[in-house]
């Protein structure tokens, strides 16, 4: 997965839309909101889990 | 921790998306479309998400007319519901990328009318639904409404669109299919990965719903059992 990510950042050193490098910003902030969903998630299955063997 | 490793998998694909689709090289060559085309990576999965979310349904429709089994029915109701979350967000980003390309929040293309109408016809399920007071009777009458209206889902949605002349989507009407801009393949390589990521995030998503409705339902029965005890 990394060396996708690298292929992409070498490609596109001349791109516009990563000029000023600020994009990276973008992307780690839609990182951690997605990461936190995902926890979410799986705090919530793990509750829902917890209850649905308590009830057998 | 068995039966995991699918979650797991959707969410490493739907991060690799959000971070790949935006640092991706995209293609010059796009015209008006231009550095929007990374949309494909987040508004269309949303479609293909609905599309397997509701697929699933009608397989736990079919499973439960011939097996009665209720779990499968709750199974389809469930997913059926999450379906609306991915329907409206697919709108919601469709109406944003369109204004900001075609200029218009709405456009007279025929795959958004006929997703609309869609969505409408999943809301009459909905409707139905509520209007049923008996719970097998209830379940019998959705899985069969279920079942008669996903094939013309799927016609509205992607039959349909292909007979026209004008569509803003790839592939539909005068256009062509996105693979002919992807010179050099990298939209490719963040966008199956994407549309596969979403599909599991959201059968996921939809998988806790269902869970919990079982549990919710295994409560009012021993709630009402209880009731029946005490009295």
């Amino acid at each position: 997965m990394l060396s996708f990510l690298s292929v992409f950042a070498q490609e596109g050193t001349q791109s516009l839309f990563r000029q000023s490098g600020k994009i990276y910003v973008v992307v780690a902030v839609l990182s951690i909101i997605m990461a936190g969903i995902i926890l979410f998630l799986i705090r919530l299955d793990m509750k829902i889990k917890k209850l649905e063997d308590s009830k057998k | 921790m068995k039966g995991l490793w699918w979650k797991f998998l959707g969410a490493i694909l739907v991060m690799y998306a959000i971070i790949g689709g935006l640092l991706m090289d995209a293609p010059t060559t796009l015209g008006q479309l231009d550095e929007t085309i990374r949309n494909l990576f987040y508004h269309v999965p949303m479609w293909f998400s609905m599309i397997t979310l509701l697929l699933v349904a009608f397989i736990y429709n079919i499973l439960y007319l011939n097996k009665g089994d209720r779990k499968y029915f709750i199974r389809a109701d469930s997913l059926i519901k999450v379906c609306f979350v991915f329907g409206i967000l697919g709108i919601l980003t469709g109406a944003t990328w369109a204004k900001f390309t075609w200029g218009s929040w709405w456009t007279k293309d025929p795959k958004l009318n006929g997703a609309a109408v869609g969505m409408l016809i999943y809301g009459a399920y909905l409707i139905l639904g509520n209007s049923i007071e008996d719970r097998v009777h209830r379940a019998k009458t959705l899985s069969i409404y279920s079942i008669f209206v996903y094939p013309i889902f799927i016609v509205l949605i992607l039959v349909m669109p292909k007979m026209v002349d004008f569509s803003a989507h790839p592939g539909a009407g005068d256009t062509q299919g996105f693979t002919v801009y992807d010179l050099n393949n990298n939209l490719r390589k963040v966008f199956y990965p994407a549309v596969l990521g979403w599909i599991l995030l959201a059968n996921w998503i939809a998988s806790l719903y269902w869970r919990y409705k079982i549990l919710k339902e295994k409560e009012d029965e021993e709630n009402i059992n209880s009731e029946h005890v005490d009295a």
